[in-house]
Formats: structure tokens, sequence, C-alpha cells
């Protein structure tokens, strides 16, 4: 039995900012849903079932806040469903909002993924200690900071790689007004001038923590194909493995290479280096673009950094990678996976505006958390699948 | 739609686990129960969903480590939700409806006894507005309850018969943390907890796990003799608003029961009601027939796992059908303040009447 | 001996939440001594005023000042308060429609038995003293049928935010076999155990080994000597922090173990910290260890060489 297809015909955002003090959780979330259903030419009553996303709830301070949003968010009277795979939920959400319509159950589905962040403080909620267990941890900079300085010793990549990524995505997030950081001017050599954090992260090279919203409106097949350009799912690909295994690899999580190799194979995809066209792969700090290059398959093991170093993954090249400015430049935590998720719609829609790659036809959607250990991706296009 | 059965089931229930707050020691075992009785290994299972709660745990990221009970290398096809695990049941059957896998294992795990949970939940209300009051879940409870009294929808010794007829059915349930039937006038003579409710008109404290093994078609029957074929899955959700809402009723009960073509016939039914009163409630909106059996295990007044009770319904509901009791149950899973949000799933020995 | 470690853990935080043109307005009112509502499209008036109408999806923006006095429809005695309630003896919670409005909002009401308090009883706002704009700022008290001046307006503008305080108190369990671990450390032991199954060497050990899905058996004590695989100079300062930056969060692979450890490294200029470097544990003076990691102080360089790249590559 074959899924109905299924298309993403509504993309909406909010302004993410360090802190939207013009707004409560649910003005947050509206903002980005209005924009949906404005872009999919919808109502909220046309909706069929919510799905909502979201991080740990310790960050807001809320239990299941969906419970309380549910009338905010147009959701008495329907499914309403609360997804949380830690930093991957965003295209988790979107994935499981995809499921609700490839299942033939609706046909049309509004998904919506938030933080607000500035309600609390994200290294705090993320290091409650645990008795017994030495207080080492740092945050998400300081648990991921080891993993990098491995990648750096097993790919021999220079040492300005992550440089360049961030330089990139801060310059690319210039053309995005969604954006939450525009920091004009920056340059590799600033990047390296800013404070070393989590050695070897340096400040100019994570992501900042902002406040955010991003919804998606996903409609079957008939709805779809009346809209003016809908992204055609291809393929959508969930995996998990442990966060701590013995000879567990760290760096390219076997995780994320199943999940990539069953998603090219879903959608058809047999080079994706050639054949995806813009990629928006989730990059909190900036040495994992080129890990996660080689762990999706564009980039044979070790090799990643030499796309970005040759400029590839720059808007003008090979594999445009994250030209909204990507995670570096907004991260509402909650959102940020449906933003790569739905800024990859936008690119095959040719709806990305000052951020679009000519011509897009394919792009990859790309959301991971945990301890680098949960996996969500999907490839859109702007034809309907025809397998 | 596919056909798609329940085909395992099982649990552990306690008053105070001294385990984990993930209790991956008590998945291991429920997992290998799973096994037993499908006679499958994890390389058998499609997708992996499961449901709990940060707070509970009193941690972020709290399922994390849940999955190693699982044994996750190579790498598994994977969800989570932060709601019963009900709704992992839910999203494994769409997963299982796209034809992407043809069998799940859903499970779901809480420790509710590591926080203070009445005042834990006070974080699922309006954090504007309610929560800074810090209304806990048994007043809360307790507001619907003589609401209901008041306007002659049920009455105290309504209530009573429901808890003296779940403690005695749980005398027979191993897993029950509270059982012992008594009388409608001893139950009466307790006193007040939070006036109208006594301490047993809410479900106990209680800490626990379960899965369930839902599989497609073949798979099922290779299972079992009587696969608990879901005939009917479908949930939705009401505003929590308590003044807005009319708490004497379960609005998205009614609409979910009508949603599967409503619950005639249906035989037994395990009811996820954490108070005595909203068995009332629901009785009522979802249209079961008088003569239907109500939570012949005991129900979650003998035992209510957060975030597992209402999958402990289904599961329940299920064996039913499997040991040749019923032709057709239901098990329904509520969550959020007062039955906001709730989900029925009928399940009859035969696999038609899907009706979508 | 109980089976399992366990200890309390408070996880606080005083939340700012930022409350929106909606709530408030509402807030605005209670710092005010007045109760805001508002008109929604099927012309029910209701306190709290819902951000979004529940019809037509709008913001609200029909606001209507609404009395102070009101009914109770719905009461229930709160016989053991919990931390942060309004009161901290027992009380009234009940659903109070206040005169004029189509729906009851939830609050407290101060009286000192169940008996004084029924359903249909007509109440009053009882406003605090000092308002800052928040559901606090008032309660419910009988209505004798005198007003009560409220205090002046205690602020200017708009109310924004709002600052709420979220305190929850939880006991910690360890599993079984982390407290294996965690009691060996009380007796200077490092303490790991083997999956029956893959045979790998977990320090701690697991309830799950996470890639057979059994819990580790075996136990095996392991030296206090090992190899740093990788690890991280932390120069930020956080909220929380027990140990003051810079410092040297490093994962340790202890002698005999297949998985490394995180644990600090001192004694050593952190720019000197490298991959490979062999470590051994410091501890803490005898009469200072407890159940816990932390009775080792740190780690610290053995002096011995480097260990090759190839015995620890599969590790990171």
């Amino acid at each position: 039995m074959g899924k109905t297809p299924a298309a993403v015909i509504g993309v909406g955002q909010t302004h993410h900012r360090a802190k939207r003090e013009d707004v409560s959780m649910a003005g947050l979330c509206r903002e980005a849903m209005d924009r949906a259903l404005e872009d999919a030419g919808m109502t909220l009553d046309e909706i069929d079932a919510i799905v909502v996303g979201k991080a740990p709830d310790l960050f807001e301070g809320v239990m299941m806040p969906e419970l309380y949003l549910a009338e905010a968010l147009g959701a008495v009277g329907k499914p309403l469903l609360r997804v949380h795979t830690a930093g991957s939920v965003g295209g988790s959400t979107a994935i499981v909002a995809a499921s609700l319509v490839q299942s033939g159950v609706h046909r049309k589905v509004l998904t919506v993924a938030f933080e607000k962040q500035s309600e609390s403080n994200a290294m705090w909620a993320l290091s409650v200690p645990v008795p017994f267990v030495m207080p080492v941890h740092a945050g998400a900079g300081g648990y991921f900071a080891p993993h990098v300085r491995s990648y750096i010793r097993r790919s021999g990549a220079p040492s300005h790689i992550g440089a360049i990524v961030a330089a990139k995505d801060r310059t690319n997030a210039l053309k995005n007004p969604y954006a939450h950081l525009h920091n004009e001017g920056t340059t590799v050599e600033s990047v390296l001038a800013s404070q070393m954090l989590w050695d070897p992260i340096r400040y100019d090279e994570t992501c900042p923590s902002s406040d955010g919203a991003c919804a998606l409106v996903i409609a079957a097949d008939d709805v779809a194909a009346a809209s003016l350009n809908p992204a055609w799912i291809h393929g959508t690909v969930m995996r998990s493995e442990p966060t701590t295994a013995a000879e567990r690899d760290q760096v390219n999580p076997q995780a994320g290479r199943d999940a990539a190799a069953a998603l090219w194979k879903q959608a058809g995809i047999t080079s994706p280096i050639d054949e995806i066209d813009a990629a928006e792969i989730y990059v909190p700090f900036s040495w994992f673009e080129p890990m996660w290059l080689e762990n999706l398959g564009f980039a044979a093991e070790g090799e990643g950094w030499r796309l970005t170093e040759a400029g590839e993954t720059a808007m003008t090249g090979r594999l445009p990678v994250n030209c909204s400015g990507g995670v570096l430049s907004s991260n509402p935590i909650g959102a940020s996976g449906m933003l790569r998720f739905g800024e990859a719609a936008l690119q095959v829609r040719g709806a990305a505006g000052e951020h679009q790659v000519d011509g897009a036809r394919k792009a990859l959607g790309h959301a991971y958390g945990g301890g680098s250990q949960f996996f969500a991706m999907w490839v859109v296009g702007a034809d309907r699948p025809t397998n | 739609m596919r056909d798609v059965a329940v085909v395992g089931f099982a649990q552990r229930q306690m008053q105070d686990y001294d385990g984990s707050p993930t209790c991956a020691e008590l998945l291991v075992p429920i997992f290998g129960e799973c096994y037993e009785q499908t006679g499958w290994t994890k390389k058998d299972i499609g997708f992996w969903c499961s449901g709990s709660s940060d707070y509970l745990a009193g941690r972020s990221f709290s399922f994390v480590s849940a999955i190693d009970a699982i044994g996750v290398l190579p790498p598994v096809n994977e969800s989570h939700v932060e709601m019963d695990a009900a709704w992992a049941l839910y999203e494994a059957w769409l997963k299982i409806q796209t034809g992407e896998v043809d069998t799940a294992l859903v499970f779901g795990f809480g420790k509710a006894s590591a926080g203070v949970l009445r005042r834990t939940l006070s974080l699922q209300l309006d954090p504007y507005t309610l929560t800074p009051l810090w209304p806990d879940t048994v007043s809360i409870a307790a507001l619907q309850a003589r609401l209901g009294i008041d306007g002659g929808a049920w009455d105290e010794a309504a209530m009573a018969e429901v808890v003296n007829r779940s403690l005695t059915d749980a005398e027979k349930n191993e897993y029950a943390v509270r059982a012992g039937g008594s009388s409608v006038k001893e139950l009466l003579a307790r006193p007040m907890f939070a006036d109208p409710l006594r301490k047993h008109d809410a479900a106990p404290v209680t800490d626990g796990a379960a899965a369930i093994v839902l599989a497609a078609g073949d798979r099922a029957r290779e299972v079992r003799e009587r696969p608990a074929w879901i005939t009917g899955l479908s949930h939705f959700t009401d505003g929590l608003h308590l003044g807005t809402r009319d708490l004497t009723r379960a609005e998205s009960a009614s609409r979910a029961a009508a949603a599967v073509g409503g619950l005639d016939g249906v035989e037994i039914a395990e009811l996820h009601a954490p108070f005595s009163h909203q068995e009332l409630i629901l009785r009522h909106d979802l249209g079961l027939a008088d003569d239907a059996r109500i939570n012949p295990s005991g129900g979650p007044l003998a035992g209510n796992p957060m975030f597992t009770g209402g999958a402990i319904r289904i599961g329940e509901a299920a064996r039913r059908i499997w040991d040749g009791t019923a032709d057709k149950v239901l098990g329904h899973a509520t969550s959020g303040p007062a039955l906001q949000q709730n989900l029925v799933c009928v399940m009859e020995t035969v696999s038609e009447g899907m009706g979508i | 001996m109980s089976r399992t470690l366990s200890a309390p853990v408070t996880v606080s935080f005083d939340y700012t939440r930022s409350v929106g043109p909606v709530l408030g307005r509402f807030l605005t009112g209670l710092r005010d001594g007045q109760f805001v509502g508002a008109r929604l499209s099927d012309g029910r008036v209701v306190v709290p005023p819902p951000e979004f109408d529940p019809v037509t999806h709008r913001a609200t923006a029909d606001f209507v000042d609404v009395a102070e006095t009101g009914t109770v429809t719905s009461w229930t005695w709160v016989s053991e308060p919990v931390a942060g309630q309004p009161f901290d003896r027992p009380f009234a919670f009940a659903l109070v429609t206040l005169d004029g409005t189509d729906a009851p909002l939830l609050h407290a009401v101060d009286v000192a038995s169940p008996d004084e308090i029924s359903t249909g009883l007509k109440v009053r706002a009882r406003w605090a003293t000092e308002r800052t704009g928040a559901i606090t700022d008032v309660v419910f008290v009988p209505d004798t049928g005198t007003a009560a001046a409220a205090a002046p307006v205690a602020g200017e503008g708009e109310v924004t935010g709002i600052v709420t305080p979220v305190s929850l108190d939880y006991t910690y369990a360890a599993s079984p076999e982390e407290s294996a671990f965690f009691r060996g450390l009380a007796e200077g032991r490092l303490v790991a155990q083997r999956c029956p199954q893959c045979r790998k060497v977990y320090v701690p050990p697991r309830p799950a080994c996470p890639v057979d899905g059994v819990p580790t058996v075996e136990e095996i004590e392991l030296s206090d000597t090992g190899t740093v695989t990788t690890f991280c100079i932390v120069n930020v300062p956080f909220l929380g922090q027990k140990i003051t930056p810079p410092y040297v969060s490093a994962y340790i692979l202890l002698d005999g173990a297949d998985i490394a450890l995180q644990h600090l490294i001192l004694d050593i200029p952190v720019e000197e910290i490298r991959m490979g470097l062999r470590v051994k544990a410091v501890w803490k003076p005898r009469e200072e260890w407890g159940t816990t990691i932390e009775n080792i102080s740190h780690f610290a360089p053995t002096g011995d060489a480097d260990a090759d790249y190839d015995t620890y590559k599969h590790h990171l």
C-alpha cells in the first residue's frame, strides 16, 4: 500500500530575536501560523489537525504547553499532537504532520514548532545537576566541542574551516529578513578573532539563543495539486541511536548515515551532491557543516571540509548549504529543525526571496538532536513524486 | 486503511519505584515480555514510539536514555511524544498506515513519585493567569466534581459506586497499587480530602511503564489467533480554559466516539478516568451502552502511572479480545486537566469497519 | 540497604514571561485594582480575556472593565496546601463568576473552614497592597457588602511581563547498576560491569547496554589510570556552574574500559592538554568521600608517554 502524496503548501515563520518581548508564547506561535496559512491561502477553520513540536518543557517552565495553547492555536475540536525528540524535534514534528496526510487520515494539517528561550536560560535548563555525577557539563557547546576536536583530528581539517562556515552563514542571513542575527561584515578573520568559548569552538561559531516559531501547512495530493507552488515531499526519515555506547562513533554517527541512505533511496536520489540543489542542514556549531556533509553522503569521510573550503557550500557553490543563515543565525531550538524543513520547501517553491537558489528543484531539510543521536530529514521537490 | 492490531502488551505499576527516572530497568523486562508474546526480536520491530514527560522526571531530555532499553545500535526508526503513550500508539499507527512499516512497539514510562505529582501538574495550566496560583490537579478535579453534583448530573453515591467497583475488580489485578472493595456507605463515611473528593476518588500516585505491540495484516495473524484489530482510532482536544469549557462534559470524547462511528456494541470499556466522577462523564459522553462492562482491570483508580495510564487502558482492553472474553472493546486515554484531551481506540475480533 | 541510591534535586528557575498585548491589558488592570475582561465574538464577556477569540481566531480586541464582586459557581477545600499556593493554611479554590461576565475564573477564596463557603456565595476581590500586575495581586473573600478600597495604582504604563518562580523538589534515584558504581567510589573503587551479550565493559555500569538492551552484570574493578580521548576547554561562565572556568572537561578512557568517562583534567597548563595524554585520578582525602564521582577531585598527567592514536581512535 502506497503513501498518499503530500506537499508543503504554506510556510510561515516569526522574526526571530533574542527576546520577543512583544508577544506571549501564543502570540509567537500565531505569528508563524498566520503567515503559513496566508501563504497556503487557507483559514484555521479549514485545518483538520494540529501538530505541535517543542524541545524541553523546562525551557519555558510549562508542562506540555500545547494544552494551554490549544485554544489560541485553533486546535479546539481538532486532533492535537505534541512531539518532542530533543533538538531534532522541529524536523520530527514536520514528519509526523506529513504522516497524518500520507497515511490518508487527514488532508490539511498545520504544524507549528516554537521555542521562547528568553523565558528562561537554555544553559541552565540543559545543565540541571544530576546527583553523584561530575558537573562538568557546560551546555550544548561543552557537549559538542570535544567531538568537534575529534573531527578535526580524524579529518586533518585546517583550523579555519569552522570560521568559513560561520562567515558564510552569517552573510547569508543578511538576505533573510526573519533571521535573528544580522551581523554585517562577518569574515573568516573576524570569526577567528572572536573569543574561544568551548575550545575548539569560538563565540562566532556558535548559534544564538532565540525566540521564534515556524509553521507549515501540509496538504494531500488533490489539495496540493491545486496550489500554486507546492513543495512535494519525496522522502522522510527518522533514526535514533544511544547518547553513549562503547565505541560509538560520535563524529559520524551511524543513525545519521543510515537515515541519509534511506532518505536518498526513498527519494530516488543516487548522487546527492549532484541532485540536491539546496540543503538546509542543522549546524548549531560551525564545524558541524563539514561533519554532516560527510554523514549525509555529500562527501566521503574526512573530505567534507574540502567542499566547505572550496566555497562549494556557498550560495553560488555546487551545493548551497543554509542559504537562510541556518541555525548559526537563528536558533529557537524547538523550531530550528522545522525552519530547516520549511526553508527547504521555500527553495523548491521558488519562494525564498533574496536567498533563493536559482532554479532549485530538490532540497534537503535536516535536523539532529540529543548527543548527535536523533536524526530527522526530508527531501522536498518542485515536482510531484513519481515513485 | 490497513488492518492493524494490538498483538502484545506488558506493564508494571507500583507505588514507589526505587529506580531511575527514565525507568530503563523496568523497560528491559517489559520489552522482553513483548518479544516473548510475539516470538519476535527487536529486529522485527519497524518503528518505536514512546510517551513520557520531562517535568515528571525533573530534567530535560529524560526520554533520551530510555531508548537504551531497546538496544539502539544499529540505530532504529524512533519517535517520542510528550504525551501519554496512547498518543505514541496513534503516531505508530499512522506510521503503519503510511505503508512504511508493518510493526511497531509503543511504550511509556514515568516515575510520578519522584516529585509532588499534584503540584507538578499545575505547570500544565495557563502559565500567566493560573500556574502562579499553583492550583493542584486534585483541586481542579474537585471543582469539576462539584459542578456535576450541583447540576444534578451525578452525586457522591454514584462516585463511590465507581470507586467500590474499581477497587473490588482491582483485587484480581496483580499490578494494582490500590485494591480492596468496601461498600458505598463505608466509602462515603471516609473523610474529605478536597471536598467533594475523598482520597479514594483520585487515582493513586503510581510509577510504572508499559509497552504495546502493533502489527499489520499477516504480521498480526502470525502472532495471535485473535488479534485485537483496531477498527476505530480517534482523538480530539478541547480548550484548557476552565471557565469557558463546560467541565461537566467531555466534548472531545464525544467527538472522538462519533468519529469512529459510535461505540455501539462495545462490551468492555477501559476508561482512563483518573477521578471517579470523570468515569461518569465519560460513560455518558462516549455513549457507552448501560450494560458495557467498565474497567474490569480496576482502572485508573487502582493504579495510574502518568504517561502510561492511557496506553495501559488500551492494552487491558486488547487482552479481553485475545482471551475471548469479548468481541468488541474500547481503550480510552485522557490527557490534560479535567479531561481536556481524549482518545478512543476500538478493537474487535474482525478487521472490518474502519470506515474511512 | 536500599537497592538504589537517591538524593534530592531542586529544579528552580524564575521564568520571565513576556505577556503580549491581551494578557498585558488584563495584568495592567490587576495592578491598577481593576478586572479587565474581553467581549468575545459570540457576545460572552470572559475574564481573563483569551488571547485569541475561540470562534474567529482573531486577537482579542474588545476589552471590558468588570466588577470586582461575583458569585462562587464551584469550590473545593484545599485541606493540604502545596508550596506556592495563595495560602499556606487550608483555604478554598473556587470558580468565581464576576458580576457582568459569562464565564468563571479560578481563584482562591480566603475563608477559615469549608463551612464558610458554598456554591452561590457572593464574594469580593481583596487586593494586595503591593501589586505588580500578576494574578497573585488579588484573592477573594466573602462579600460583606462593603468594598475595601483598593490601594492606589502601583505603577505606570502597561504591564509587559511577569516573573514566575518555578521551583520543584524531586528525589533523584540512580539505577541499581549505577548505584553499585557510586557505592564502589565510596570505597575508593572504580566498579565497571560487562554486558553479557557484547562483552563490552561499561563504566559506570548500565541498567541497559545501549547496544543490546540488557543490564550489564559481570563486575570488573578498573584501575584509576586512563587516556584522554578528546576534551574541551570551557571558558564560558553560565548559571548554575559548579566549577570556575577555564577548566578542561575531558573524556577519559580508563584502562580496561570500553567507554570513556567525563571528568576534569588539572595540574597541567590547559594549552598542554592533548588527545592521548595519560592521566591518573587524584582522589580527595578519604574523609571527604561519599557515594559520588566527585571523590575524584580530577585527573592529572601520569608523566608517561602519550597513548598511540590507534589505541583510542575508535572511542571518538
